[in-house]
């Protein structure tokens, strides 16, 4: 397995508050990965970091060998990258085929073409509706996708985040708020994605049911920092890990 | 020599002015995350409501200012009780078109109740006078802006610093939702805030009164140059917008001095190159 | 579009260009005026609907254009390269500010737009040599429209210089709406809902906000331009906020979120202040309450009025 994002030394702080205490991180391609940890453990800051939003004040981020540390965000998503986010964010006035067909234009380089018409760019339509297959929402096609239901609306969410073709992506608490049969169905793609795309999925989660059935490796992250790495069962009979999550209840 | 240091304390008095509609709405800012775009026109309601009270009614010139900050207060009460909060969550686009509205109707209103322009009221008694400063006549008026201005400096820090509900305020502005759950009446922060912050506007503008002409435009100008200030010392941030209407104030003085025809481009040329050098502003966080 | 719609303008369109022999010279002179706050609002518009910004200093831009063509006409009186020159003015000046404004957050552009906009308005006021201060420049000829090889038009009347405003406008409604309508449109349309999304699909948001920036600063130019031979005076008070406000009042009147929003709008804009004027010289107080009036209520504008129910439905059949 080759590794697609490696991090070193990396040092965030907001002010006072340090978010990111020494980082060092080797994500494989390949290896559905979870990142859990307490809340202020770093896990979303790692991620705005790892994808662009923020910069680190020292450390390093490599994605594919190539350095990317202040690599704006949008240069990220050409390389590979890609994130889906914990509070809800799509185009809100925008139809549904429209909110992942604008990635697969921008992938194609054709967002700056400007009086030709968007029905006329065919090939991207016809990915566009073929995303819309995969995540089941082929049926709401023209529908405002502020309209749609909770859950569609997450699974919205990751077609979006998976429409530029990305090796590596970042999920941000993907069922936070769906219920248990939404949540089946965002699990269920997931795992579908990561086998027909070859997409390497990097999942923020609190759910620890969610965390153990999906994920093939877990970093538990506290205090900006990596507590522990390992397989569900390994991770499971860390004592560090235990003593963390207060109350070893969690985890059994 | 002395010419260049005097002119810079003529800058400084231009500043306080500049500081006290700055510092309303950075505080306005801070805290209901609005940008008021008619603290210009508490301003200039200020300054008409003193100049009624001080010039036309020949009020003692502290009660025209109190009385001047208490009806500025009001209507600041009024605006953000009856319009404002009604649109507080929706996209901030409409709060700024909101504040847009009201200095189209403040404009015209203090037309139709005040007519047109207006002679400069004389100078209270105990302020009048100048003393040498630099070889050259300083006015005592501005010393007193001077003073003033650096007494609600220290006060506002004072304010924000030490007291009860300095800190209220500092929470909800930080975080309104963990206010809320503590216990804060958070619309009732933002109504007071507002009404400081309109009150402080309103003190910039009436104790201009004696020394600058009243007139409906002078709000126009008068927001623009905090805009300005503000995007200098980053939003937000009331230590900044001290400095940066300091440093507004000398150089606008100076460049009256010495490029009078371009004179309010200078000031824009240095916005922009505070832009292009550091877009956060000078002291954002 | 559907297709009694499309009648509808069809035959408002024959109607326009009919309106010569249709009514006298007011009417005409208020159909022009319409016409530039229209293109002007639209420019307007393709910022503030589609992009998301708002920007509280078209005026400066619209100033540019309409003092750039009017240099250029009283030194050489050919329309056409009036109206170019204009345009371009209006344009390079539209980039080089974005350029500085772009890469600020949504707030810092309102404050930043407005202080450039004053920016303008106050060269315009003190660089007398070139602008000829408050007074501005006189005596602007209606040039002839002149196009080596193609075209030589004198445009002596009043009726031919609306066939010009007329075309241009119509022109230049024509290229909007391919815009709105083309992967660029929908591209700031992404950005307007969520910009942070847009970056995640790969789009280079500052680059693109600029593009829409110099757009809308076309546009403005484009009205000014217009607006310069017509007058016949330009004065400082086309760069002054209150003339950046004809086009944010024209939208938030018509509709923001439809593409004709801020046509019908300019046409409620005129109607409304011709009305005011006749009964009082505050019209701006007026003006004002409208405004606070639409925020509080009426935020679609006459659009949402109008087509409200229809979007209404078309989300609930979803659920």
């Amino acid at each position: 397995m080759s590794d697609l994002l490696t991090v070193s030394g990396l040092r965030k702080r907001f002010g006072e508050f340090t978010a990111i205490n020494g980082v060092e991180l080797t994500l494989p391609a390949g290896r559905l990965t979870a990142i859990i940890g307490p809340n202020g453990a770093g896990k979303t800051t790692l991620i705005n970091l790892a994808t662009g939003a923020l910069t680190p004040d020292t450390g390093t981020i490599r994605f594919k060998g190539e350095a990317i540390t202040h690599l704006a965000t949008h240069d990220r998503v050409r390389k590979g990258l890609s994130r889906s986010f914990q509070i809800m964010n799509i185009f809100t006035r925008l139809t549904v085929l429209e909110n992942v067909l604008l990635p697969v234009l921008a992938r194609r380089g054709r967002t700056r073409v400007p009086f030709s018409r968007l029905e006329g760019e065919g090939e991207a339509v016809a990915e566009g509706e073929r995303i819309l297959r995969e995540i089941g929402l082929q049926e709401h096609r023209d529908a405002p996708a502020g309209a749609l239901s909770h859950g569609d609306q997450r699974l919205l969410e990751l077609g979006i985040a998976v429409a530029p073709e990305p090796e590596l992506c970042f999920l941000d608490e993907p069922s936070s708020g769906l219920t248990p049969v939404e949540r089946a169905t965002v699990l269920e793609l997931v795992r579908r994605l990561a086998r027909e795309r070859q997409t390497t999925f990097v999942i923020v989660e609190h759910d620890m049911d969610v965390v153990f059935s999906l994920a093939d490796w877990i970093v538990v992250m506290n205090r900006g920092q990596v507590l522990a790495e390992g397989t569900a069962s390994q991770i499971r009979e860390n004592r560090q890990v235990r003593e963390v999550y207060l109350g070893e209840e969690v985890l059994a | 020599m002395d010419t260049i240091a005097f002119q810079g304390l003529i800058g400084l008095s231009l500043a306080m002015y500049l500081w006290l509609i700055s510092a309303g709405l950075t505080i306005i800012f801070g805290v209901l995350r609005i940008v008021n775009f008619a603290h210009g026109s508490l301003f200039m309601v200020g300054a008409y409501l003193a100049f009624t009270f001080y010039g036309q009614l020949g009020l003692p010139f502290w009660l025209a200012i109190l009385l001047s900050l208490l009806g500025t207060g009001l209507l600041g009460l009024v605006m953000e009780r009856g319009f404002l909060r009604r649109i507080y969550g929706i996209d901030e686009a409409y709060q700024l078109l909101l504040t847009f509205g009201f200095i189209l109707i403040l404009d015209d209103a203090v037309k139709i109740i005040w007519g047109g322009v207006f002679r400069i009221p004389p100078i209270p008694a105990f302020l009048d006078g100048a003393w040498p400063v630099f070889g050259r006549p300083f006015p005592v008026y501005n010393t007193f802006i001077l003073g003033v201005g650096l007494a609600v400096a220290v006060g506002l820090w004072a304010l924000f610093e030490k007291t009860w509900w300095g800190r209220t305020v500092r929470a909800t502005a930080s975080d309104r939702e963990m206010a809320n759950a503590i216990g804060v009446n958070v619309p009732r922060v933002f109504s007071g805030v507002f009404v400081f912050g309109s009150m402080l506007a309103a003190l910039g503008g009436a104790l201009g009164i004696p020394v600058r002409v009243v007139a409906p435009g002078i709000g126009a100008t008068m927001i623009i140059q905090a805009f300005i200030i503000t995007v200098i010392g980053g939003l937000g941030n009331l230590k900044g917008a001290f400095v940066s209407s300091l440093i507004v104030g000398i150089l606008s003085a100076y460049g009256t001095l010495f490029f009078p025809v371009f004179e309010l481009f200078f000031i824009f040329v240095i916005m922009a190159v505070v832009l292009l050098v550091r877009p956060q502003g000078l002291f954002a966080r | 579009m559907p297709r009694r719609l499309a009648a509808l303008l069809m035959v408002l369109v024959l109607v326009l260009f009919a309106l010569p022999w249709l009514a006298g010279r007011y009417p005409l002179y208020l159909a022009m005026r319409i016409l530039i706050l229209s293109v002007f609002s639209l420019g307007f518009n393709l910022l503030f609907g589609y992009t998301g910004l708002l920007s509280f200093g078209q005026a400066g831009f619209y100033a540019v254009g309409a003092y750039g063509c009017a240099k250029i006409l009283l030194a050489v009186p050919n329309l056409f390269l009036g109206l170019l020159g204009g345009v371009l003015a209006a344009g390079i000046a539209a980039l080089l500010l974005g350029i500085l404004s772009v890469r600020h957050t949504r707030i810092y552009i309102k404050m930043l737009t407005l202080a450039f906009g004053m920016m303008i308005f106050s060269i315009a006021l003190k660089w007398r040599d070139f602008t000829g201060g408050d007074d501005g420049l006189v005596g602007i000829p209606r040039a002839p429209l002149e196009i080596p090889g193609l075209v030589s038009l004198s445009l002596a009347t009043m009726e031919r210089y609306y066939y010009v405003v007329l075309v241009v406008a119509l022109l230049a409604i024509g290229a909007m709406y391919r815009l709105v309508r083309s992967p660029l449109g929908l591209t700031l349309q992404a950005i307007r809902d969520s910009e942070s999304r847009a970056e995640f699909a790969g789009v280079p948001v500052q680059r693109y906000r600029l593009v829409s920036f110099t757009i809308a600063g076309l546009y403005a130019g484009v009205a000014g331009a217009l607006l310069a031979p017509l007058e016949a005076t330009i004065t400082p008070p086309e760069a002054h906020w209150s003339t950046s406000a004809e086009p944010v009042l024209a939208t938030l009147l018509g509709g923001a979120h439809i593409f004709g929003g801020p046509i019908v709008g300019a046409f409620l804009f005129f109607m409304i202040k011709d009305v005011i004027v006749r009964f009082t010289q505050y019209w701006l107080i007026w003006l004002g309450a409208i405004v606070v009036a639409l925020v509080l209520g009426f935020r679609g504008g006459v659009a949402s009025i109008l087509f409200g129910r229809l979007l209404a439905r078309r989300a609930a059949r979803v659920r």
